[in-house]
């Protein structure tokens, strides 16, 4: 009991600082531009070095030909549409405990960044469907349950604006998210609960992954990059909502000061 | 943690849980519906309905392709290694249907118990190597599966 107490004193006393600072929205925008500054560039590259070796240098496939190499952006794409989900939830759930400003910024960035991820693996499967399968679109359980998926980021983008009031607005969202997360283990496993068109994971956690190495590592980097580029877009897009938050404040209007006199 | 905050938790908790096992119960009730086809060991059961629009998957069994000399028409059975369907089509195929391969077929059955399709999509699998591994696996007698042949 008494070692317990001690233990949660040392955690309040060490989390505190953190916690106050991210409900801090100046320091949030000095350190996610101090993140952004190597983070876009590192991304650029991995982007680049990955897309040039899976798109020019790896083999092409034994039965699919060129045509599997739409694997480099829609699985990368798909990967990180379910995460971000994660990243939104997760951030709502934060806001509605804690009631954390900060949070609710993030929830609200992560929303269209997520959609357009999703789109990208909705829009990149169909382009591999038509040659593969013999058709744009299927109703199958993974193809649909990644619909409902874009449909449920687009939705708290929708929700959002459909407030007047914002607080109350983040916290609807929240817990539309929050529902929403159970989307993301059927997603993941509907191709092994239910008889679909789409093929099962090659990447698999456990055991050996049924994709030759020499495409398995550009993939590998790809997802990383589309990880990188997601937080790129996620960081940027919490930056323009803080601006938009605290137009009226005094730190930003000292940084427009600074940055307009850059300029002039 | 403040009790509020820890009340506000364990609401969050309660709503994450339980808007899952809705869903999941949900999901239960329609398990077949969700399937995209039946195999063909639930069409020979007599499960599949007749004269309705269905879909049927399962494996092209290997030497059972006949196409027709004066039209497009052509047959093939697919199988689950349990029973067999006999399906006829007239189009072209995709260009990835091919025996010992998955494919998917719509249509409808008819009398005979043969599925007239209407379309005819090819399924892969998700294995992925370049040619010269597959090549090789097979002149080590096995397939690209890694089964021995």
């Amino acid at each position: 009991m008494f070692v317990r107490r001690i233990a949660r004193c040392i955690i309040a006393v060490a989390m505190w600082p953190i916690f106050h600072k991210f409900g801090s929205p100046p320091w949030l925008y000095a350190i996610s531009g101090a993140i952004l500054r190597w983070m876009l560039p590192v991304t650029l590259i991995l982007l680049v070095i990955g897309a040039v070796w899976g798109l020019m240098f790896s083999p092409a496939d034994f039965r699919q030909g060129n045509s599997y190499r739409i694997m480099y952006i829609h699985v990368p794409a798909a990967v990180v549409a379910l995460a971000g989900y994660y990243v939104m939830a997760l951030a709502g759930a934060i806001n509605l405990i804690w009631r954390m400003k900060m949070a609710d910024v993030a929830m609200k960035a992560a929303a269209p960044v997520g959609a357009a991820f999703t789109f990208l693996a909705l829009f990149s499967g169909a382009v591999w469907g038509k040659p593969t399968w013999g058709a744009w679109w299927v109703w199958d359980a993974r193809v649909t349950s990644m619909l409902i998926l874009l449909f449920l980021y687009l939705g708290v983008v929708a929700l959002y604006e459909a407030f007047d009031n914002k607080e109350a607005a983040g916290k609807a969202c929240a817990v539309l998210s929050l529902v929403g997360m159970v989307n993301i283990p059927i997603i993941y496993k509907s191709v092994d609960w239910w008889y679909s068109l789409h093929q099962p994971a090659s990447i698999k956690l456990t055991g050996e992954s049924t994709i030759d190495p020499s495409m398995l590592y550009p993939l590998l980097l790809m997802i990383a990059a589309f990880y990188a580029l997601f937080t790129c877009c996620l960081l940027l897009n919490m930056r323009v909502e803080l601006l938009r938050r605290e137009s009226r404040t005094h730190w930003v209007g000292s940084l427009a000061k600074r940055e307009c006199s850059d300029v002039l | 943690m403040h009790p509020v905050r820890k009340q506000r938790l364990y609401l969050v908790l309660f709503m994450v849980v339980f808007s899952s096992a809705a869903v999941a119960l949900m999901m239960y009730a329609l398990r077949g519906n969700i399937n995209l086809f039946y195999p063909p060991s639930d069409v020979a059961a007599g499960e599949a309905p007749v004269g309705r629009p269905i879909r049927v998957g399962g494996m092209v069994v290997a030497d059972s392709l006949r196409r027709s000399e004066t039209s497009l028409e052509i047959t093939f059975e697919l199988t689950d290694y349990e029973a067999t369907v006999p399906v006829t089509y007239t189009g072209i195929l995709p260009d990835l249907f091919d025996e010992g391969q998955g494919a998917v077929a719509s249509g409808e059955l008819n009398a005979e118990g043969v599925l007239e399709a209407t379309e005819i999509l090819a399924k892969h699998d998700e294995n992925y190597m370049p040619p010269e591994v597959a090549d090789a696996l097979e002149n080590s007698g096995y397939d690209y599966k890694g089964n021995a042949q």
